[in-house]
């Protein structure tokens, strides 16, 4: 599997016009010059080899080095890598906080006012472009309130030395409670703008589990024993809708992963996702590979984890 | 659905707006299938007719009416014009005209692909079933945007790759469904007693398993349009869609960031036009799906 889609990358990599040693070296430079650029990133041989190559010091958690950068990929992206998942992780708590509550309530109250607002709003979530969202709220929270950073993860100079790279977790384990503020304040924009869409998805995919599970005959029963509302709604109807929930929340993170592509472009945010920019842009193939190559594999890690969390959630569910 | 529960009779006012209410609730359905039918309607006739409505030409560069703010009625820059002078209003109607394009190219084609090898694989099973759905797996396993991305990075932009760099992901959905819908058609008994009167396969498939098809693609293709759009727009809003000098809506959005704290109009009104098509798209196609079948929304989860 893993095997196909590096074939896949690697192909689509050598089909693309512009030589990359060229481009690197910029205007002026000598044939000698071109040739000793391509010996030693390997380019001059054949396509075959290099693929093997390639595949060979993947395999073994080495994924070259990057032309941009002079650095080894695997230690440029391990730089990124907190950045974006701090981001994606916000994006997530905030799209369940917003969704899950809304989606229950619409639910419940079919067709009530409550219920229309909710599924406007999550078809509004649904057909909004992040970016743009990004850009509205960089204008009005940033360019017109001045509430908000407008990009970065932190003001020059408040974080101290990194540790684990997760500034939240930095800031902690130093106890340094500026930091901590300004890491929060940095990430909100972002987050909310990323995780728009899926509080729309999942708004629209909670409310109508709820409303499927709410006409089943166990809820009757619940009802006929005499539990009030709350706990029906809670114990019976949310917990049996909780499958659909976390399937679309596992779906949606390789939207997520996508979409932080984007998003941090919008902040500046120094993630992965900016980083496969900065790669696309200035033709580093290894890191543009590399990249990819991580995003996929975190992609069919997250739909591995969640499978696993339905046997957790659904005694009934073995494997 | 469980029924609604009855507004109480007995106070006046009450009865007022529950009337009004249960009237909508008794047709909710025209009503997002006309808005979104109006905004897709507006959008094809933009599309279509962009150099008879456009007020002025997208690309004329006048600099000394750089940056000027909307005038509305007062003035012939209706929506402001951009850093290089160009009227907002006339290059968001030419906008139009792309994303259209490729939006509906897009959905042609990978609904093309994507129903032609759902239904063989379907409808044949074994080996052929094998491959195509290793196949699925494997773009399957990459995130959407990510796919469309690398297929741009490595081959560059223009029309045709980014046609098909969006293409590259989104016949799976419709492979997926027509497959699984295949798979329960062809054991039907109208396919046997086709089979029986001696039909081959390709007439069976054509004749018989395709028009059964028709209604599920019509509502995934609905919606694999909206999506079109916005991803269209993203690439184009990181450089790696159309070539520049054609205007689009994320092109234009990408030029409006340098602009940002002083000129709101150049990042308002592009996406605007994004969000609204996308919305009228999305109602449309929620209430394309309600009106033909309201199962479809169980299938189009599988």
């Amino acid at each position: 599997m893993l095997l196909l889609i590096t074939l896949l990358v690697f192909v689509l990599l050598h089909a693309a016009p512009g030589d990359p040693a060229a481009m690197l070296l910029g205007q002026e430079n000598t044939a000698a010059d071109l040739a000793e650029a391509r010996r030693r990133w390997g380019l001059d041989q054949p396509i075959l080899v290099q693929y093997l190559k390639f595949v060979r010091t993947a395999a073994t958690g080495d994924l070259g080095k990057s032309f941009r950068f002079s650095a080894p990929v695997k230690e440029v992206i391990k730089e990124r890598l907190p950045a974006t998942v701090e981001l994606a992780f916000f994006s997530i708590v905030i799209a369940i906080l917003l969704a899950i509550p809304l989606g229950v309530w619409a639910g419940s109250r079919p067709n009530s006012w409550l219920d229309n607002l909710g599924t406007s709003f999550g078809l509004f979530g649904i057909s909004m472009p992040n970016f743009w969202l990004g850009i509205m709220l960089i204008l009005i929270l940033a360019g017109t309130f001045h509430v908000l950073p407008s990009g970065g993860r932190s003001t020059y100079g408040v974080a101290g030395p990194a540790q684990t790279g997760f500034y939240f977790l930095d800031s902690l384990l130093q106890g340094n409670w500026k930091a901590f503020n300004d890491a929060f304040l940095h990430v909100l924009m972002p987050a909310l703008a990323l995780g728009a869409n899926m509080v729309g998805i999942l708004m629209r995919v909670t409310r109508s589990s709820v409303l499927e599970a709410a006409s089943e005959e166990y809820v009757v029963t619940a009802r006929a024993k005499g539990l009030d509302n709350r706990s029906v709604l809670w114990r019976h109807v949310f917990t049996n809708a909780l499958i659909p929930i976390v399937t679309v929340v596992g779906l949606e993170l390789g939207t997520l992963l996508s979409g932080s592509i984007i998003v941090e472009t919008v902040f500046a945010w120094p993630g992965v996702g900016s980083l496969l920019i900065t790669g696309v842009t200035s033709r580093d193939y290894p890191l543009v590979t590399g990249v990819v190559l991580m995003y996929t594999v975190a992609f069919v890690a997250i739909n591995l984890v969640i499978d696993g969390l339905y046997a957790a959630i659904d005694p009934r569910i073995r494997y | 659905m469980p029924p609604s529960i009855p507004e109480s009779a007995t106070e006046a006012p009450r009865v007022v707006i529950a009337r009004r209410r249960s009237r909508v609730r008794a047709r909710p359905l025209p009503l997002k299938v006309a808005v979104g039918g109006v905004i897709v309607a507006v959008l094809i006739v933009v599309g279509t007719l962009s150099p008879w409505l456009a007020p002025h030409d997208p690309q004329q560069q006048t600099l000394e009416s750089m940056l000027k703010a909307p005038e509305w009625f007062h003035g012939s820059h209706v929506l402001g014009t951009d850093n290089l002078g160009r009227d907002i209003l006339s290059r968001i109607i030419y906008g139009a005209r792309v994303s259209l394009l490729v939006a509906f190219a897009v959905v042609l084609i990978s609904g093309f692909v994507g129903i032609a090898l759902g239904a063989i694989s379907g409808y044949f099973g074994g080996k052929v079933d094998f491959a195509i759905q290793k196949l699925v797996e494997v773009v399957w396993a990459f995130p959407a945007l990510l796919l469309a991305i690398t297929i741009l990075a490595f081959l560059g932009q223009g029309l045709f790759n980014l046609i098909l760099a969006l293409v590259a992901q989104r016949w799976i959905q419709y492979c997926r469904v027509v497959r699984g819908q295949t798979l329960s058609l062809r054991d039907r008994d109208f396919v046997a007693a086709t089979r029986a009167l001696g039909a081959g396969s390709p007439r069976i498939i054509r004749r018989h398993i395709l028009p059964n098809l028709l209604q599920i693609s019509l509502v995934i293709g609905t919606f694999s349009m909206a999506s079109a759009i916005i991803s269209e727009a993203s690439l184009s809003f990181l450089g790696l869609g159309v070539p520049p000098g054609i205007p689009t809506w994320g092109t234009m959005l990408a030029d409006s960031r340098s602009y940002i704290s002083t000129a709101w109009w150049l990042a308002l009104f592009p996406g605007l036009s994004i969000f609204l098509t996308v919305l009228g798209i999305n109602l449309l196609g929620d209430g394309v799906r309600d009106l033909l079948d309201p199962r479809l929304k169980r299938a189009m989860k599988g």
